[in-house]
C-alpha cells in the first residue's frame, strides 16, 4: 500500500470533517466515475419527465399515488439506506484488514438487497391485481418503467455486493484490491441516492 | 458511534419527517412538495459526502457532485411550481 493511500484511510478513520489541509483522493477507479454520472444524467432526465409530464396532470397523479402503497415505499428506502450504511462499514472493515467482518458486511447490504426486491415483488403484485399496468396512463407509464430500471440497477448492485463479500473474505487486501472494494460501494450508494429521488417523486410529493 | 451510524440515523428520521410531510396537513401542498424535495436531495448529498467518502475526494468531483444536486433540485422545483400554479 503506497503511503498516500495509508494516509488517507488513516485520515477517513479520525476526522469527521474536512479542512484545508485534508489529503483528497479518488474513490475507486476512474472510469467508475464516468459510468456514475452517466447514470446519474440518465435519471436526472427521467426526473425531469416525471415532473413535466405528471405535474400537468394533477388529478391523475393524486389518484395514481393514492393507490400505492406508503409503507412498501418508506420500508424500501429504509432498507437502501441500512445497506449503504452496511456497504460503508464492510470497506472500512476490509480496509483495516477486518475480511471476515467486510465479508459479513456486504453479504448484509447484499441481503438488504434481496428484502428491497422482494418488497418490490409484493407491491407490484397488489399493482397489477388492482389493474394498473405501464398502460394505465402517464403516471403508472413512468411508475413501472423507471422503478423497473431502478431495480435492474438492484440486481447489478446485489451481484456486486456478493462479488464483494467473497472477494474481501480471503487475505489482507491490498490498494488495488481495496479500490475495486470502492467503487463496487460507491455505485451501490448511487443506487440508494436514485431510490431516495424516485420515492420523492412517486411516493411523496403532494400535487 | 461512528460518523456512518449518525448520517445513517438522521437520513432515517429524514425520511420519516419527509413521510409526515406527505400526509399531515400542516402545511400547504405547495410547501410541502418543495419541503419533501429538498429534504430528499440534502439526503443525496449526505449520502454522497460520507457514504461515497466524497468529503474527501479531490474538489472537482465533489463540486460536480454537489452541483449536479443543486441544478437537479432547482429544475425538479421550479417545474412543480410552475405546475402548481
Amino acid at each position: 500500500m503506497t503511503p498516500a493511500y495509508s494516509e488517507w484511510i488513516a485520515q477517513l478513520n479520525l476526522q469527521a470533517h474536512e479542512s484545508e489541509n485534508s489529503l483528497r483522493r479518488l474513490p475507486g477507479e476512474a472510469g467508475v466515475w464516468v459510468f456514475i454520472f452517466g447514470d446519474l444524467i440518465v435519471f436526472s432526465l427521467f426526473f425531469v419527465l416525471v415532473m413535466i409530464d405528471v405535474g400537468q396532470e394533477p388529478e391523475t397523479y393524486r389518484q395514481s399515488q393514492g393507490a400505492l402503497s406508503q409503507s412498501f415505499g418508506l420500508l424500501n428506502t429504509v432498507l437502501m439506506l441500512s445497506s449503504s450504511w452496511f456497504v460503508a462499514h464492510a470497506l472500512r472493515a476490509a480496509r483495516n484488514a477486518q475480511g471476515a467482518v467486510a465479508s459479513a458486511l456486504f453479504g448484509f447490504a447484499a441481503l438488504c438487497g434481496l428484502c428491497f426486491g422482494i418488497v418490490k415483488f409484493f407491491e407490484w403484485r397488489a399493482a397489477f391485481a388492482a389493474g394498473h399496468t405501464v398502460n394505465t396512463n402517464n403516471f403508472y407509464m413512468y411508475y413501472f418503467v423507471f422503478t423497473g430500471i431502478h431495480f435492474m440497477h438492484v440486481l447489478i448492485g446485489m451481484a456486486v455486493l456478493a462479488a464483494m463479500a467473497i472477494y474481501s473474505r480471503g487475505a489482507i487486501l491490498g490498494e488495488r484490491q481495496l479500490r475495486m472494494l470502492e467503487g463496487g460501494s460507491c455505485f451501490w450508494h448511487v443506487v440508494d441516492i436514485l431510490w431516495l429521488i424516485l420515492f420523492a417523486l412517486f411516493y411523496l410529493i403532494r400535487m | 458511534m461512528s460518523r456512518i451510524t449518525v448520517v445513517w440515523a438522521l437520513l432515517v428520521l429524514a425520511t420519516l419527517a419527509s413521510f409526515t410531510l406527505r400526509h399531515g396537513a400542516a402545511m400547504g401542498f405547495r410547501s410541502a412538495t418543495v419541503a419533501i424535495l429538498v429534504i430528499a436531495l440534502i439526503k443525496v448529498r449526505y449520502v454522497m459526502l460520507d457514504f461515497m467518502e466524497l468529503r474527501f475526494a479531490p474538489r472537482a468531483l465533489r463540486m460536480l457532485s454537489e452541483g449536479w444536486i443543486v441544478l437537479v433540485g432547482s429544475i425538479l422545483v421550479s417545474l412543480f411550481l410552475g405546475n402548481a400554479q
